[in-house]
């Protein structure tokens, strides 16, 4: 073999190990139960909003309304008491949004003003997939703008601009877990209340990144400084090396992203004055009690991260090996955190549902969001799962910091396994 | 009272025994010396008399503690000299014998532990350079200034001189020997077979995970006829 192939074929086998295929193979794994998951929302997509219907209007252009929404629409309620409709619409039985055409609607037209329509909607969750829910209703209202503008210039009807280019005037108002937001869309709601929780996911991820490395790389040092040994003869308790170390790395890490979220909080300082709706007046912005809660979460999560970096950093060898032993738990990390930005945990499907909650890190980024749409039991869910995972995994990494492995490695468990696969093997090729 | 009792110890990692069932008994303020050819198994039993690795069979007491179960009460005794140990190499020399004498309060005063140690170590102006800048000699002089300066009742040394060149050698030497004259013990390993007979009291020639043969140099001399040790390593081994 030339020197090249030599060189090559070293590479390719110190790079092609179990540790570097695995989280590709499991990210890949994800990636398409993801597609299927957001596949399903396409489909959704494809198909009509589901709305109510209420037309107080006897007139022609409340028959030709009904008609184009018909054919624009599945309408599962047709009513014609307004406050029956906004209960039913609660309780979701008349679809994504309740459309109210009054009774002046048609008078108005012919009148020579635009037809009054008000519009309902009610928002099951947060993030990109209940923006489309409204959006197909929007979607259907717009068609049924440009169906009445249509009829009047085919009919000759009137020959005032304005009024032909808009002949409906809408209201909007979003209902949200029993709270009542006049005056937007659910799609103008998200944009807003995402603007809080798009920033604590990505900090929750930049924390367990930043401080998970430093617990890996630490231990990398140790063993590549060979300063391990010594510390471990030392009399100190095997647990508190392991705590130091787990909070050493939380402290750094907490500074650094603290630094990171400054520069964060500028941009969001100067885009939080183009908000034109005041989450307090709505009941909807955050009180200290659900701050408290994000942080517990926020903390826990921090510290599952920690341990289970801890565990990596046990296998490590050196420094460098160290830093590809991150990847992991960056992916972890960034599984929920891409989740969380089109869907919160209750509209997910099921086993999307149950990779996330596995997640200990998704709870705190979907903490906002449960909070905002009322699920509090899932935060205190989340909240002990997280903490049950935190002591396991730390009580994990104390046995292990107890244990020949941390300084002998796994090198031969690894030909046991070796030896324990030929054997299977060439009894298998006797048989 | 002994200061260490080992008796049929083994080790295994996984599958291969690198200790075979090896027993003997230090005396307290002894030296004692392990030797043997690379890959005897002098290493892995100092590791194992260190607590850091656990026993796969037999029994070990130092200074009448089980090391199985009371682990952590040797530590308190102990001091282990690893055979290529590191300092962590963002601290300079004496932020590091400080950062070590730290963790032997409230039972020993740290500033007098400083003391000894920056005797020890005896690197003059350089103690306050990072030691990412020693040279291989300098950092086991801090070393050995790291595991004498707490006076331990037991020192476990590993190739205690090792890296290191005659004059400087000759000096760790002297430290050693002058703090067993304080009482400590001394368990040390060495190829060098010119330094055991110089301060080793007594030593245990190990070969293949097993002792072949043990006692005073001098009288192991006289029993193979030999002229030193190096002679008797090969009458033996053979
Ligand atoms: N972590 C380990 N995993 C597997 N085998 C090991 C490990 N450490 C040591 N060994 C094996 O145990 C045997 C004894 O090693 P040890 O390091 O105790 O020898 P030694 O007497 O100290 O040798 P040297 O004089 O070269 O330092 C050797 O065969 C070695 O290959
Ligand atoms: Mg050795």
């Amino acid at each position: 073999m030339s020197g090249l192939g030599r060189i090559f074929w070293k590479e390719v086998r110190e790079l092609l190990t179990p540790a570097t295929l695995v989280p590709i193979i499991i990210m890949a794994i994800v990636f398409a139960m993801l597609g299927s998951a957001f596949g399903g929302i396409q489909e959704e997509m494809e198909e009509k909003a589901q709305v109510g219907l209420i037309i107080d209007d006897e007139g022609v252009i409340g028959d030709f309304a009904r008609a184009s929404l018909n054919a624009s629409t599945t309408i599962v309620y047709n009513g014609t008491d307004l406050v029956e409709g906004r209960a039913m619409l609660m309780d979701g039985e008349a679809g994504d949004a309740l459309i109210y055409i009054p009774y002046n609607f048609t008078s108005n037209l012919l009148g020579g003003s635009p037809g009054w329509v008000q519009v309902f909607y009610h928002m099951k969750g947060t993030g990109l997939s209940s923006s489309l829910d409204s959006g197909k209703v929007g979607g259907a209202l717009d068609t049924l703008s440009t169906d009445i503008s249509y009829a009047m210039i085919v009919s000759n009807f009137t020959s005032n601009a304005t009024l032909v280019l808009e002949p409906m005037v809408m209201s909007s108002t979003t209902f949200l877990n029993d709270k009542e937001v006049e005056g937007v869309t659910p799609s103008q709601l998200d944009a807003v209340l995402s603007q809080g929780q798009f920033i604590v996911p990505l900090i929750v991820m930049l924390v367990i990144i930043m401080a998970g490395s430093m617990v890996i790389s630490s231990m990398g040092n140790e063993k590549e400084n060979k300063t391990l040994e010594t510390l471990l003869t030392l009399p100190v308790k095997r647990t508190w090396i392991v705590l130091g170390k787990l909070a050493g790395a939380a402290v750094v890490g907490l500074i650094v992203s603290m630094i990171y979220m400054v520069g964060l909080g500028f941009y969001y300082s100067s885009l939080a004055g183009t908000s034109e709706i005041d989450l307090e007046k709505y009941a909807l912005a955050l009180g200290i009690e659900d701050y408290v809660l994000i942080g517990i979460s926020l903390f826990l999560a921090l510290l599952c991260g920690l341990a289970l970096c801890m565990i990596l950093g046990i296998f490590t060898k050196n420094y460098k090996a160290a830093q590809s032993m991150t990847l992991p738990i960056t992916m972890l990390a960034l599984i929920p955190m891409f989740i969380s930005l089109f869907s919160d945990f209750a509209s997910l499907p099921g086993p999307v549902q149950a990779l996330v909650f596995a997640i200990p890190f998704s709870a705190p980024m979907f903490a906002i969001s449960n909070i905002t749409l009322g699920y509090y039991w899932l935060v205190v869910a989340g909240i002990i799962y997280c903490a049950i995972f935190a002591a396991a995994t730390m009580l994990l990494a104390v046995w292990m910091f107890k244990r020949d492995i941390l300084l002998t490695g796994r090198v031969r468990s690894a030909e046991k396994k070796k030896f324990a696969l030929g054997g299977l093997v060439s009894n298998l090729w006797r048989k | 009272m002994a200061a260490i009792t080992v008796s049929g110890l083994t080790k295994d990692y996984g599958h291969f025994h690198a200790v075979k069932g090896v027993s003997f008994e230090v005396d307290e303020g002894e030296v004692f010396g392990l030797i043997g050819p690379n890959g005897a198994g002098k290493t892995t039993t100092l590791r194992v008399l260190a607590t850091l690795l656990e026993i796969s069979g037999g029994s070990v007491t130092i200074f009448g503690r089980d090391l199985k179960g009371e682990a952590p009460a040797v530590r308190k005794m102990i001091s282990y000299l690893p055979e290529d140990a590191g300092a962590y190499k963002n601290m300079t020399g004496r932020r590091y014998l400080e950062f070590i004498s730290g963790f032997f309060t409230p039972e020993k005063d740290p500033g007098q532990l400083l003391e000894r140690g920056l005797h020890i170590a005896n690197l003059k102006e350089r103690i306050d350079d990072r030691v990412e800048t020693y040279s291989k000699g300098m950092t086991r002089r801090l070393l050995v200034a790291r595991a004498l300066m707490i006076e331990p009742k037991l020192a476990i040394l590993d190739e205690l001189t090792s890296g290191l060149d005659v004059l400087n050698a000759q000096e760790i030497r002297r430290v050693v020997r002058a703090q067993t004259q304080q009482g400590t013990t001394v368990l040390l390993s060495s190829h060098n077979m010119l330094e055991v007979e110089l301060m080793c009291d007594r030593i245990a020639l190990i070969n293949d995970g097993r002792i072949v043969e043990s006692g005073r140099p001098k009288e192991l001399k006289e029993k193979y006829g030999a002229s030193n040790i190096e002679e008797v390593f090969v009458e033996v081994v053979k």
